[in-house]
């Protein structure tokens, strides 16, 4: 009834092409930005900010930029941890060499640093494919890990070799350190946010993403119709890695504020962001989000039901949280191959029609 | 988002402040690689609040609370933890976890809570001037890298010139503590140290100990936790390594680190900041009021091991401080600021803990504004194999403050630097 294009007349080529053709999704997403933008920074506390909104926000950056190479671009990677640690040790040795840049522009910064290294581990994803390449990426996982663990440099020769985040502003209000205040912490990450899926998405629905999903679908037919593979294929390692680089800056500047190579950024890192856009729907920016969204808060909620609600043994809680998260994941599999993005389509397929199907 | 909306709700209206009790928040790992060793230690810990409830009702007439949150050992679940817990007027912190720790310095600083690693966590915040509200008594991993060489001075009649001495670390930020102080230590008693790593969870050393096999060092100083050191036990026996000559840190020491090496793990020494067993008299009343009571925290199977000795020591610590807290500023139910205090003013004598039915549990040690690392004492034990159990074999060794307090002064003023911190006790 509310859902459906009759009605909404599209009078110019940019009204034609626009991201949400649908008026109802249109206004959808305005609200869904004004709620972001103007009423979430006066409620949210240290607890919301710090154990769900800003990792949910960092992981979805993360999850866009996984999506583009794998989801898009058909390029399984398992380095996704390696590269957040680029990110995260570039922010640190950019904010510490130069403490008087913006912090905006280490993080912008360190997505380029993470490009250009995720295009160098992308080289053999022109020879390999598929499970191979999966290798491939692993082992950049574990040599960056153990580059970051090893050299001194990258720690600033600290004792422990861990790296800490200085305070740092943006327009005079802290956004790095401990005493930044939950709502600034929750503005820097949303900014990102913003700005990232709204570049992702322009670039998948342009040119460049119709290239990648020719070099994804096929990749001989690609190059017989005029798909330069070389560059479709380092383009999507390159802005992946941008993308995963300043979730990986955030992640350690923004939300831990400390952090150990080994722990934060280990391999378990690459499977949770891959888990996440599995579930959420392979080539999907909307699924990127709600992948983040159902890995980060999921674990979170059944621990408020458990421990604080039910008030069972904490450890109890922690082993129920693995089974169930991990029947989702199977049930998921099964009942939606394609993620929750594919249900999230069905369900505007269907309201399309409601009340009236046919 | 209905649900969310009720989750936020009841997440408020659990994070009010619910008054007269002392909230003493506990970050334990039951679940994950190192859960062997926060399970004693989490039941320790806990056990001894019960047991004063119990038996005296509380402290100083104020019930204590222990929260309990599973933080896995892994750094993003404990801030989770920490901001879900610090609403609640937790008075302490202690995560038992090194990563964890470098997470709270700064937060816990900004709020006001004081932290307490004892024996773990950042070495030089033993310097109190910087780090006002972080205290690591009765002894820090500088420490217990200078008494591990101490121990081995004694044994050679005070020289080990020209001795091969190994390093096997964790290598996180845990386990690179010692090797600064170690280096320090090779260059004054002229001893020859390597260092040789073993990445998280540790559970595959064939190379490392192949190394050991080729260097042949004299000693093998070990500091690891979890599944890393029952592999490590277990491959210094395969390659025939002296039990003896081999020494862990204080977290390489417990029953579960050498119980899987069976026979050959006998003779194994580890450091030890607090005596073992359950020969004190206070473990008789704990087993009238809380276990005999069914109050035990987990199984209950876990009294006297050395993690659980060690949660029922910083237990015993936090609830000495708190009674400081509450004589010097007259009030019963105490704040976080208040507990800092305590903690600062704490001082451990024979008497006090021979008053508690823990006489010679610890070492003897008071802690000053300047001074938040304690006397950093500590004792060496072994295993015996076929006793199953800990002997202590030195009595308290005293750590070597002349290599250590200039590191954590350079350390520490670094750390000031960086952060723009102010400097308290006056000066």
């Amino acid at each position: 009834m509310f859902y459906r294009e009759a009605g909404d007349f599209k009078t110019s080529y940019v009204d034609d092409s626009q991201t949400f053709p649908i008026a109802f999704d249109r206004w959808r997403y305005y609200v869904v930005l004004a709620f972001a933008f103007l009423v979430v920074p006066f409620i949210i506390n240290d607890y919301w900010a710090n154990a769900v909104v800003v990792p949910f926000l960092i992981y979805a950056i993360a999850a866009i930029g996984l999506n583009i190479l794998t989801g898009y671009c058909g390029q399984v990677s398992l380095g996704t941890g390696g590269f957040m640690a680029v990110g995260a040790y570039a922010c640190y040795k950019l904010m510490t060499a130069f403490p008087d840049i913006s912090i905006v522009i280490h993080i912008i910064l360190a997505g380029g640093v993470t490009a250009a290294v995720g295009v160098m581990f992308g080289l053999p994803s022109l020879r390999i494919k598929g499970f191979y390449l999966a290798v491939a990426t692993l082992a950049a996982q574990f040599f960056l890990i153990w580059l970051f663990n090893r050299v001194g440099w990258f720690y600033n020769y600290s004792a422990s070799g861990q790296i800490n985040a200085p305070e740092r502003e943006v327009f005079g209000v802290l956004v790095t350190g401990p005493n930044t205040a939950a709502w600034a912490q929750y503005m820097i990450c949303l900014v990102f946010v913003v700005a990232c899926a709204v570049v992702a998405r322009n670039l998948t629905r342009g040119t460049q993403g119709r290239k990648w999903m020719a070099i994804r679908d096929m990749d001989i037919a690609a190059e017989i119709i005029g798909v330069n593979p070389l560059r479709a294929k380092l383009s999507a390692f390159a802005v992946s890695s941008f993308f995963i680089g300043i979730s990986g800056a955030l992640f350690f500047a923004v939300y831990l504020g400390a952090v150990e190579v080994g722990e934060a950024f280990g391999i378990q890192k690459s499977f949770l962001v891959l888990f996440m856009i599995i579930i959420g729907g392979l080539g999907s920016i909307f699924g990127s989000f709600a992948g983040a969204a159902f890995l980060v808060i999921l674990p979170v909620v059944l621990k408020i039901v458990g421990a604080d609600w039910l008030g069972w043994p904490t450890d109890l809680v922690a082993h129920f949280n693995l089974v169930i998260v991990g029947a989702l994941i199977i049930f998921f599999l099964i009942k939606e191959p394609h993620g929750l993005a594919q249900l999230w389509r069905l369900a505007k397929e269907k309201l399309r029609l409601w009340p009236f199907p046919y | 988002m209905k649900k969310l909306a009720t989750m936020a709700v009841a997440a408020v209206m659990a994070a009010s402040p619910v008054m007269a009790d002392l909230v003493f928040p506990s970050l334990s790992y039951r679940t994950g690689p190192y859960a062997a060793g926060g399970i004693p230690f989490a039941d320790g810990y806990a056990d001894y609040f019960t047991l004063l409830n119990e038996r005296d009702g509380g402290i100083g007439g104020v019930m204590t609370r222990v929260i309990e949150c599973e933080t896995g050992y892994n750094t993003e679940k404990g801030v989770e933890c920490y901001e879900s817990t610090k609403g609640e007027g937790s008075l302490v912190y202690q995560p038992l976890s090194t990563g964890i720790t470098y997470q709270l310095i700064p937060k816990t600083a900004a709020d006001g809570i004081p932290l307490h690693t004892m024996g773990y966590g950042r070495t030089s915040a033993a310097n109190g001037k910087v780090f006002n509200n972080v205290f690591n008594y009765p002894a820090n991993y500088w420490d217990g890298a200078s008494i591990a060489v101490n121990h081995l001075l004694d044994e050679n009649g005070g020289d080990i010139s020209g001795k091969k001495i190994a390093l096997v670390y964790h290598n996180s930020a845990y386990g690179k503590e010692p090797i600064r102080t170690l280096e320090e230590l090779s260059g004054k008693h002229g001893f020859e140290l390597t260092t040789i790593a073993v990445d998280h969870p540790g559970q595959e050393q064939k190379s490392q100990w192949l190394q050991i096999r080729r260097e042949r060092p004299d000693y093998v100083v070990m500091w690891g936790w979890g599944v890393m050191n029952q592999v490590a036990i277990q491959e210094a026996a395969n390659i025939r390594f002296p039990m003896e000559n081999f020494i862990g840190n204080w977290w390489a020491g417990s029953e579960n680190d050498v119980m899987p090496a069976g026979d050959a793990a006998n003779g194994y020494k580890a450091l030890a900041m607090h005596n073992v067993g359950t020969d004190f008299p206070i473990f008789a009343d704990l087993q009238e009021h809380v276990i005999d009571a069914g109050k035990a925290a987990g199984n209950g199977d876990q009294v006297g091991t050395v993690l659980y000795n060690r949660g029922f020591y910083a237990a015993m610590l936090a609830a000495e401080a708190v009674k400081e807290a509450q004589a010097i500023h007259g009030v019963m139910d105490i704040t976080p600021a208040m507990m800092r205090d305590g903690m600062e003013a704490l001082s451990m004598t024979e008497e006090r803990m021979a008053s508690l039915g823990m006489a010679n549990f610890g070492p003897a040690f008071s802690v000053s504004c300047e001074n938040h690392g304690g006397s950093g004492e500590g004792k060496v034990q072994q295993w015996d194999a076929a006793a199953g159990q800990w002997n202590t074999i030195t009595d308290w060794i005293a750590s070597d403050q002349e290599v250590i307090q200039p590191l954590v002064m350079a350390d520490s003023m670094a750390y000031a630097e960086e952060n723009n911190v102010a400097m308290s006790c006056g000066g």
